[in-house]
């Protein structure tokens, strides 16, 4: 940075890699989506993709926390089975219950990481096994709590959140209110993370507890914090969800490795220091656009595993060998 | 992290880390008679009886033991159980009923967990892919090809191999014996070569194993590939037991995660370096017991799911709280 005269040729390489892939990953997924179905620019079209991808970016937007931190949170897909069956038991079919069976939710969602974040820094429990531990016990809840076999329906004014649309709005036509959600929840995160003292401490409790600690920041209550964050998004993905998938007890079944990738297409560094909420939403809305893609060509679901395993690989692969050559 | 570590100078003579396992092992023993007496059924506490119990958990000892080699090494496999489903299927799909086939069929099962070991070991310490993600990948790759040519039970053991899920020699199960012999050479081999202390060296600090003169690549894919190929015995076993192979037995054991809950358990730290086998043998003694302990008091399966998941996090913090490391 001393001599501030660089030729362009050497600011403009420098500057190249502040892109983050993951957009120009998701950029060629749109083509190749509006190329194989024009429909895509239409609102319906892309209003739905948005709508089908908001649970994920939701999630991701929680999982890059505790990832930037350092850990692990296996245990949201199991949340959103919990709060799916357990809005279905609350509500009980009374489209009344709602308004205070989604703080009920909520509050289980926050819990939840409280928990996992209380479990992780105080039994120094690795998160790994830490949160492993909460998605078999969260998914026999969910079991114990329904007798097995979920019953009932969901009132449509719990399933507003995820289902209903907004008419009559300009230029759009109309916007699902899971995408009002979606945006309001990642703007959210994005804001504590990117533009708060919150956030800078979360990065550097992931990259250095140690020197963390010593330079003063409570790295235990960080910690939970973002396990709290994420329990929160589980939950708020779990209510949105139970809009438009049904009550089952497998609705959040492969969630987590789904966020987790997610959020590692968009650069998240695993074992922490490392991650940004908008790149994970970026990544979010990739993993979407390949899965949407996958099925306009017809493909099987082996073969859609098959993709996200080579994809998931590559990424990182790719994420290393970039930072190899920018050396940090 | 070192820093916060070993701050006092660790006395002589008595260390906790060491015998936790043996402790927890008694612990769960003595609920185990406490239950059977308590309610009364004493039939349970036959020698019998209690090699039954072993005898359940055969194939997560296997798989454990591999287990216990990429975690020593820092690594993780997150791929085994659906390695362990690819090998019975494949497996029981070259027998198919015919006795001459046993041993190609051997061989083609410990080529592909050799060959998948190969794959994991060298995208991780080769592309530097952090391993979670890397086998992880791989899972959702084998998971993927399995599912697209198989989806119910496929091929036929013959007579002559289901021996080894059903032989006996003298009291004692064939496989039982096997497992023994396994765990007595995965022993001799961390204990006595100078592979196994390259194992500890690497796991410890690769880095300084590194500057040390060791081939560190080299271990860490070693590893991986002992690790495939335990889990390929497993899913050899697995065939031999259910007398065919099918797609779904290593998803349904869930043994990638208990294999891991099972090591931890059993003392082996998930960052490397410390832990053995006898540990992981123990891990897996107190999870057959835990189970039967349910079994007898007549617990209700949803019940004993979260109870489950909570003795996974006890038992990890039970040592765990002793550390003075920042974990995540």
């Amino acid at each position: 940075m001393t001599d501030r005269a660089d030729p362009s040729g050497a600011r403009e390489r420098r500057r190249l890699p502040q892109i983050n892939p993951v957009w120009v990953l998701l950029a060629a997924l749109i083509a190749a989506i509006i190329f194989m179905n024009p429909g895509f620019v239409e609102p319906t079209g892309y209003m739905n993709f948005l709508k089908r991808a908001a649970p994920l970016a939701i999630l991701a937007a929680g999982q890059v926390y505790v990832i930037t931190s350092g850990g692990f949170d296996l245990s949201v897909g199991s949340l959103i089975t919990l709060v799916v069956v357990g809005s279905s038991m609350l509500t009980n079919n009374d489209p009344a219950a709602t308004y205070w069976v989604v703080p009920v939710m909520l509050g289980i969602g926050v819990g939840v990481g409280a928990i996992n974040g209380l479990i992780v820094c105080f039994l120094r429990v690795p998160s790994l096994i830490a949160t492993l531990g909460m998605m078999i016990t969260l998914n026999g809840l969910a079991f114990l709590w329904s007798g097995g076999a979920p019953r009932g329906y969901l009132p449509d004014t719990f399933r507003f959140f995820g289902r209903e649309l907004i008419r009559d709005v300009p230029l759009v036509r109309f916007i699902p209110v899971s995408v009002i959600v979606l945006v309001v929840v990642v703007g959210l995160f994005a804001w504590l993370m990117h533009r708060t003292n919150l956030g800078r401490q979360v990065h550097a409790i992931g990259d250095n507890p140690v020197a963390a600690r010593l330079a003063g920041v409570a790295v235990n209550r960080v910690r939970i914090t973002a396990f709290v964050l994420s329990g929160l998004s589980g939950a708020i993905a779990g209510i949105l969800l139970g809009g438009f998938a049904g009550v089952s007890t497998d609705v959040g079944t492969g969630y987590e490795l789904q966020a987790i990738t997610a959020a590692v297409l968009g650069g998240a560094q695993l074992l922490g220091g490392r991650g940004s909420v908008p790149a994970a939403f970026g990544g979010a809305l990739a993993l979407t656009a390949i899965f949407t893609l996958l099925n306009f060509l017809g493909l099987p679901q082996p073969v859609r595993q098959v993709v996200q395993g080579l994809i998931l690989i590559a990424a990182v692969a790719l994420a290393m060998h970039r930072r190899k050559q920018t050396g940090t | 992290m070192s820093i916060a570590e070993d701050a006092a100078p660790r006395k002589p003579g008595f260390r906790f880390e060491r015998w936790a396992p043996l402790i927890l092992l008694v612990g769960a023993f003595a609920i185990y008679v406490g239950i059977a007496l308590g309610t009364d059924q004493a039939q349970y506490l036959t020698f019998d009886n209690l090699i039954a119990i072993l005898g359940r958990s055969i194939a997560l000892g296997i798989t454990a033991i591999g287990q216990t080699f990429v975690i020593l090494v820092a690594s993780i496999d997150l791929s085994v159980a659906s390695l362990i489903s690819a090998t019975a299927v494949l497996a029981s799909v070259v027998m198919d009923g015919s006795p001459a086939m046993i041993l190609p069929a051997i061989l083609a099962a410990l080529v592909l967990g050799a060959v998948v070991g190969l794959t994991n070991g060298l995208v991780v310490s080769g592309l530097k892919v952090n391993p979670l993600i890397a086998t992880l990948g791989m899972s959702l790759i084998i998971q993927g090809c399995l599912s697209a040519f198989v989806s119910n039970f496929a091929g036929e053991v013959p007579a002559a191999f289901q021996v080894f899920a059903y032989g006996e020699i003298g009291p004692f199960p064939l496989a039982l014996i096997f497992l023994l012999a396994l765990a007595v050479l995965a022993w001799a081999v961390l204990r006595f070569t100078k592979f196994g202390s390259d194992i500890y060296a690497v796991g410890g600090n690769e880095e300084a194993a590194r500057f040390a003169g060791i081939k560190t690549g080299r271990i860490v894919v070693l590893s991986h590939v002992i690790c495939s190929v335990c889990a390929a015995i497993a899913g050899l076993y697995l065939a031999s037991r259910l007398r065919s192979g099918a797609p779904w037995i290593g998803a349904d054991g869930v043994y990638d995660l208990e294999s891991i809950a099972v090591v931890v358990i059993g003392g082996t730290v998930l960052a490397g370096g410390r832990g053995g086998v006898w540990g992981t043998m123990a891990g897996m003694l107190i999870f057959s017991l835990i189970d039967s302990v349910f079994n007898i008091a007549g617990v209700d399966s949803f019940a004993k799911q979260v109870l489950r998941g909570i003795i996974i996090v006890a038992a990890v913090a039970f040592y765990a709280i002793r550390s003075k490391r920042i974990v995540a």
